[in-house]
């Protein structure tokens, strides 16, 4: 078997794999990706690098991957719809495939009335689906978007894409994890997850399908800080779901910090021995990287890259 | 129809500062029906005008009349008679029929509106736009809902992760295109049709950056 990428060989070889994620900076240095680097680079496989997450202005996630694949970690470079037509995906695609990238997570992005610039124009010339079959296309049948063909040296990236359990239609939401795969999709990340039990209700289906037979799923996990990040996520971001058991627990803990960190471990812990078809977690430890080493230690996932 | 409504009086007053006799041309199509530029609106707007000129210390002459329609060259034509002997002209119609009177005349031509989009009327005084005009109707696949324009993304294989009790992310109030047609394809048993990935859109009869023309030869005279 000839791997994408090593993402691909610890996943396919049935290995339970972790990934975290780091935002790049604001602003034009790299030092700040660099001690992140050094910092996770024993344990995880791969983290992502966010594409102007909440549509705030970023370095690019291709220039911070080649950043971090330089300070010793396998990127995942995350691709959003929301600010480049075809013609620019491509090209980043072939450019970040040329300067080391094997894997792509593709995502619709968030909108720009979130972001610090709420008056640009969003793209959305395709949407994360298309995007998807259309890496697959690059790869598989040597053709660009428009189905030209590619002569020579066509990208070939390890596709992932992203699953929100949490948002409406509940249903349909496997029927779209169903159809991603149709389009190509290998690996699932998930967002995150701190309602466990409809996190299980949706594997349930999952399951029932065989889904988690054809793609690496992925569940999202964050430590949270306190009881009111909790409540924000709850209240002011929508596809996700916080349960007030949860605010509570955070509210009555002597040291919050130490209590987020316990309930991620928990929730790692149960879901890689309880939750079957889950092929690894992804850690999503927003500006609060420096917390994921103790979690992945603490659940028995030391060391890494597999 | 096209959904259009009025600038703010102060932003129109300061495009006509230095003009003493000006004309408010209302339109009778959809401006009348969304209750933006019509003969009423029309009135009203150069009454205010004229109020406000007067208050201020210089007083402005101004001329009224309503076309048929703003956006056809025969209903334009009428209003040379009209408009002769103004220092400006106020457009009370969509930006078609601002462009229509500035191509035919050489007086000063400004709008009164803030043309918004293609919609209908939802209850009185409320209008949503419902057509994102992008000249290749798939509202065949999407149970009559069309997700390019109600969806914020644009997305044709959503929803979006983004899309919660039945809400967009953008905003609780706006209602997420997908999650409609969602339940109206589950209503309408054809859910399985949403199972086929839609392919990328063809955007060239779309906005791809230059003006559209539709021709029809069969209607054409000579």
């Amino acid at each position: 078997m000839n791997y994408l990428s090593k993402l691909h060989q610890t996943l396919d070889s049935g290995k339970f794999a972790v990934t975290a994620e780091i935002g790049p900076p604001k602003h034009s240095s790299a030092e700040g990706i660099m001690h992140h680097c050094d910092m996770l680079k024993n344990h995880v496989d791969a983290t992502n690098i966010t594409d102007c997450q909440t549509a705030i202005v970023r370095m690019s996630s291709i220039a911070a991957g080649v950043h971090i694949k330089k300070g010793g970690i396998e990127p995942i470079i995350q691709m959003t719809c929301r600010d480049r037509n075809r013609i620019a995906m491509q090209s980043d695609l072939m450019g970040a495939y040329s300067l080391g990238m094997r894997n792509v997570l593709c995502l619709a992005g968030d909108h720009q009335r979130f972001g610090n610039h709420p008056g640009s124009k969003n793209v959305y010339d395709i949407d994360s689906m298309q995007l998807i079959y259309l890496l697959r296309q690059m790869r598989d049948e040597k053709k660009f978007f428009s189905g030209e063909e590619i002569k020579e040296h066509q990208p070939e990236f390890y596709i992932g894409a992203v699953a929100n359990p949490f948002a409406d239609p509940f249903e349909f939401r496997v029927d779209r994890l169903e159809k991603k795969v149709e389009a190509g999709a290998q690996f699932i990340q998930t967002q995150c997850i701190f309602d466990m039990e409809r996190f299980e209700r949706f594997m349930e289906l999952v399951r029932e399908r065989g889904i988690d037979q054809r793609v690496h799923i992925l569940a999202g996990v964050t430590p949270l800080k306190s009881w009111r990040a909790a409540q924000y996520i709850q209240t002011g971001v929508a596809g996700m779901m916080v349960p007030d058991s949860l605010i509570e627990r955070l509210k009555n803990a002597e040291d919050p910090k130490k209590e987020g960190v316990n309930i991620c471990v928990e929730d790692i812990k149960h879901i890689k021995e309880n939750i079957k078809g889950v092929h690894g977690v992804h850690i999503m430890a927003i500006a609060w990287e420096e917390v994921v080493p103790e979690i992945v230690e603490r659940t028995g996932l030391f060391p890494r890259p597999v | 129809m096209i959904i259009a409504q009025q600038k703010p009086i102060q932003e129109i007053a300061e495009m006509i500062a230095e003009y003493k006799k000006v004309a408010f041309i209302g339109c009778a199509g959809c401006v009348t029906v969304c209750l933006s530029g019509g003969e009423k609106e029309t009135e009203i707007l150069a009454t205010a005008m004229r109020i406000k000129r007067k208050l201020e210390g210089n007083p402005l002459e101004t001329v009224t009349h309503t076309a048929t329609r703003q956006c056809d060259p025969e209903y334009v034509e009428a209003l040379e008679d009209v408009i002769k002997d103004v220092d400006a002209v106020v457009s009370l119609a969509c930006g078609v029929g601002v462009q229509y009177l500035a191509e035919r005349f050489d007086n000063w031509i400004v709008p009164a509106l803030n043309t918004n989009f293609a919609g209908g009327s939802r209850e009185h005084g409320v209008w949503e736009e419902n057509c994102g005009m992008c000249g290749n109707c798939i509202l065949d696949k999407t149970g009559g809902i069309c997700p390019i324009v109600r969806c914020s993304k644009s997305i044709l294989n959503g929803p979006c992760g983004g899309s919660q009790n039945g809400k967009c992310e953008i905003d609780k109030e706006v209602d997420c295109a997908w999650q409609l047609i969602y339940e109206r394809m589950k209503k309408m048993g054809k859910l399985e049709k949403l199972m086929e990935i839609e392919p990328p859109k063809d955007w060239s009869t779309s906005r791809d950056g230059g003006p559209r023309k539709s021709v029809r030869e069969d209607v054409m005279i000579g």
